[in-house]
């Protein structure tokens, strides 16, 4: 096939991933959407394998064989609960190519004697950079979220002394790269080092900052993407991975500012390594805790209109998705309204919340941004967090020193009536008690959350 | 130099075309928009196919082929498990 040919068709394919984003913009074109960007890519692998020069197929589609059966296994067999895993992992596939196919065209450009551009190894050396953080970096977040390794930040001193002279070993190895790219060890030495950094880097984040983490992984999966791009002066590489980097951009800017934190501050800040003071936690709670019981919250069901379900990570933990949605069905069979209020940053990656729901069959019109649902508290007669703490916490809004200080919250308690499903009052990933739980139209039901909804199914039913 | 100046011009258009287009992603899509634009950015597959068949030397035709697998894994899984998402917020 001419080369021109090849390049109109990677041109069509740059074309339908466009498209295909395109669609995302809707839960009915979506579906769409995904197929036009799988038949681009389609066609961007048939024109390849057109291609005159290679010689053999085998490995080529044994490659296909291993990876599209690894896959299909992981696509089919995950549980919307290991989404973020399964993310994170996809993350580290996509660095971890661009490192590969970038060292193969470094070796075979120098096997073949050619003279290399500046472009060539200036975009080899970011290709081994940001694939090698990327792809280690994912493997931690993948571990962490898998619970492989502890979900906390992992903080001692000098880190930031040691991740800094991680980083300043990565620009010298990749300098090296660039000026002397026939040095043979000098590829493998920064794809090592950038390994390393990608742990160090990765290792201080927790828990409920998870969602930068693999937004901005997401976006660096892209990047090294384009870099291999400009390596193999491949448009199509180019185009696809400034779309990807973008991306993962925009949902790490969305993270962020959901948190009222900075980017440097999520990945430096090493939130969550410290607990609360019981002193502290004693201050807030003493004596203002009210428990209750599933037939107290049952008859304040009864008599509401509307019912906001407030869902957090630990929906997700106890699987409750299911429960949650034949709670709502209920409540709706009987005339309440019922909405959900998803805070951006709630689960462990952007939009894990809607996943889960959707997985449950629960209307996407239901699902509400914060924006929209926080007017309409104060005209709420119940409103029932599960397994939500610090994205409902109003320390946000009234204590300046809070390390949440300044974080947009769902105005839960504005509520008429908050009911609190949680299995202790221990604080969430901020390490701070949550004055909400202590608040006077605030009901405490202490259980797990799969159970405490099915028992409020069941004293609902009985109550009737 | 003048296809580097061609290669960044692509480069910076196609991330003002990104931003343009993944702005309008609502938050319910932002998993699938993650999973699916992994599957994209698997797109390093056609490089991984011609350094796997060309087969230049027996370093760079492993590094070929396994940069196929991991490209694989990224294309298949990226697609299908994005379209299991959306199949569900399609679905009532």
């Amino acid at each position: 096939m001419p080369a021109y040919l090849v390049n109109l068709a990677y041109l069509l394919a740059s074309a339908l991933f466009i498209f295909g984003l395109k669609g995302l913009a809707h839960p009915r074109t979506a579906v769409r959407g995904n197929l036009l960007g799988a038949t681009g890519m389609l066609i961007a692998v048939v024109v390849t394998l057109a291609d005159r020069s290679i010689i053999s197929y085998q490995l080529i589609l044994a490659g296909f064989a291993v990876g599209g059966l690894a896959g299909a296994l992981m696509a089919v067999k995950v549980p919307m609960t290991g989404m973020p895993q399964m993310v994170a992992l996809l993350n580290g596939f996509g660095g971890g190519a661009s490192v590969l196919v970038a060292g193969a065209a470094l070796f075979e450009a120098r096997a073949a004697g050619l003279e290399l551009t500046r472009q060539f190894t200036v975009a080899t050396a970011a290709s081994a950079l940001i694939g090698g953080v990327t792809f280690w970096g994912s493997l931690v977040a993948f571990a962490k979220l898998q619970e492989l390794i502890s979900g906390n930040a992992v903080v001692f001193r000098g880190q930031h002394l040691l991740n800094g002279l991680g980083a300043a070993l990565c620009v010298t190895l990749a300098v090296w790269v660039v000026r002397e790219p026939e040095a043979a060890p000098a590829y493998w030495l920064l794809v090592a080092a950038s390994s390393v950094l990608g742990v160090l880097t990765t290792i201080p984040i927790g828990g409920a900052d998870m969602p930068v983490v693999i937004s901005l992984l997401n976006s660096y999966s892209g990047l090294a993407a384009a870099a291999t791009g400009f390596v193999l002066s491949n448009n199509m590489l180019i185009i696809a991975g400034s779309l990807v980097g973008a991306s993962g951009i925009i949902l790490t800017q969305i993270m962020c500012r959901a948190m009222n934190r900075s980017l440097p501050n999520v990945l430096f800040g090493g939130l969550g390594a410290v607990a609360a003071g019981k002193a502290e936690e004693d201050k807030v709670y003493a004596g203002k805790v009210k428990a209750t019981s599933p037939e107290e919250v049952a008859m304040l069901l009864e008599t509401a209109r509307r019912v906001i379900i407030v869902p957090g990570y630990g929906m997700a933990v106890s699987q409750a998705q299911h429960a949650v949605q034949a709670l709502a069905k209920l409540l709706e069979s009987r005339g309440v309204e019922v909405l959900y209020a998803i805070h951006p940053v709630a689960g462990r990656m952007p939009g894990h919340m809607n996943v889960l729901l959707a997985e449950a069959d629960v209307p996407y019109e239901e699902l509400k941004d914060m924006d929209e649902v926080n007017p309409l508290f104060p005209e709420t007669d119940v409103a029932i967090v599960i397994g939500a703490n610090d994205v409902v916490n109003p320390l946000a809004r009234t204590d300046p020193k809070s390390p949440i200080a300044g974080m947009p919250i769902l105005d839960v308690d504005k509520a008429r009536t908050v009911v609190v499903i949680k299995r202790s009052l221990s604080p969430g990933f901020a390490g701070i008690p949550n004055p909400l739980f202590a608040a006077d139209n605030t009901l405490m039901y202490f259980a797990d959350g799969k159970k405490a909804v099915n028992d409020l199914i069941h004293a609902l039913k009985e109550a009737a | 130099m003048e296809s580097l100046v061609t290669a960044i011009t692509i480069f910076v258009l196609a991330i003002f075309v990104g931003f343009e287009v993944i702005t309008k992603v609502p938050p319910t899509l932002h998993t699938p928009l993650m999973s699916g634009s992994n599957a994209i950015s698997g797109i390093t597959i056609v490089g991984a196919i011609l350094s796997a068949g060309t087969q230049h030397t027996t370093l760079t035709t492993l590094l070929g082929f396994f940069a196929v697998v991991f490209a694989t894994i990224n294309v298949v899984g990226g697609f299908l498990v994005t379209h299991r998402m959306l199949e569900m917020f399609r679905r009532k």
